[in-house]
């Protein structure tokens, strides 16, 4: 009994090692590359597939093609507020330092991936609709989740001491994780000018299968995109918050 | 082969402003997010590694 209690104790102090700035800033460093060739390969075979494999849309034309960027950067943009949060909930719970600078090196990612979901649904929008935008209830939340990302940025930039800044901005956080259900379900609840799923654009099966093997290729790409630019922001963060500290004055290349 | 000439690529059915606008803007944030991350990595570099050689002038200048 007291050995389990043992063996879990010291995987407990294991994973809370990364915890600390000092072990996760060579660790982030090294997996950046990692994360950098596998976004670069799956946007090339997404790239591909988007192009090249799947077939035109009976009624959008090539129009359509648009989905393979607007629907991946949408879930990003959804994905990352949700991961945003968690880091900044547990920043909240656990009063680690390196939770809330991973929610604050999240947020402008994810709010570059809001933007590129309106931007090209705009693009989309005027072609299909005759619109570029219209206040229909999927546009609106994810407008409201772009400005919850932007309201997050600014509060943290607004508060001098980075300690209250990461709790307010985790507070913020956590009370705009609402929105996110909204988005998802806004074209099951209301009538919407926006479709419902996204792969019932198609007729044939098989258009399905080269069409969602793009989009998640794509969501593939940014996902690992995400990932290296959060990672290369946390660490400019962690220079930046901790260079009082003395690990990071004898980091190679602060010398 | 869906498409029969390179031009014919660019004009996407006539939706090139569509589908090229949305391509290209996304091409852009991907390209500059990265370069603003690594101006606001050297800046703190900079401003750390300015910071510890004002250190060492103080103290050798001292002895």
């Amino acid at each position: 009994m007291s050995s389990t209690i043992g063996k879990n104790g010291n995987q407990f102090i294991h994973w809370f090692k990364f915890s600390s700035p000092a072990t996760f800033y060579p660790l982030a460093g090294k997996l950046i590359p990692f994360f950098w060739a596998l976004a670069i390969i799956f946007g090339i075979a997404g790239l591909w597939i988007s192009f090249f494999v799947a077939p035109v849309d009976a009624v959008q034309g090539q129009g359509y093609r648009i989905i393979f960027i607007h629907v991946p950067a949408s879930w990003m943009s959804m994905f990352i507020y949700i991961v945003m949060a968690v880091w900044a909930g547990l920043g909240l719970v656990f009063n680690t330092r390196l939770s809330a600078m991973m929610a604050q090196a999240l947020a402008p990612t994810g709010a570059l991936m809001a933007f590129i979901s309106l931007w090209t649904g705009a693009f989309w929008g005027k072609p299909m609709w005759g619109a570029w935008w219209v206040w229909d209830a999927r546009l609106t939340s994810e407008l409201i989740l772009l400005f919850l990302y932007l309201g997050f940025m600014a509060l943290q930039a607004s508060i001098d001491d980075p300690r209250r800044a990461d709790k307010a901005g985790a507070i913020l956080a956590l009370v705009g994780v609402v929105n996110v259900p909204i988005i998802y379900f806004s074209v099951k609840w209301w009538n919407t000018l926006h479709q419902g799923a996204s792969i019932s654009v198609d007729k044939a099966p098989s258009m399905a299968h080269t069409m969602l093997l793009g989009m998640l290729l794509m969501a593939l790409c940014l996902w690992m995109y995400s990932i290296a630019v959060a990672l290369m922001r946390v660490r400019a963060i962690i220079l930046e918050r901790e260079s009082h500290a003395d690990w990071v004055r004898s980091l190679e290349g602060v010398k | 082969m869906m498409w029969n000439s390179p031009a014919d690529f660019l004009a996407m059915g006539g939706y090139a402003l569509y589908v090229w606008s949305s391509f290209g803007l996304c091409a852009l944030i991907l390209i500059l997010e990265p370069i603003a991350i690594h101006a606001r990595r050297k800046a703190i570099t900079q401003r750390l590694r300015r910071e510890i050689r004002a250190e060492k002038f103080d103290k050798e200048g001292m002895k």
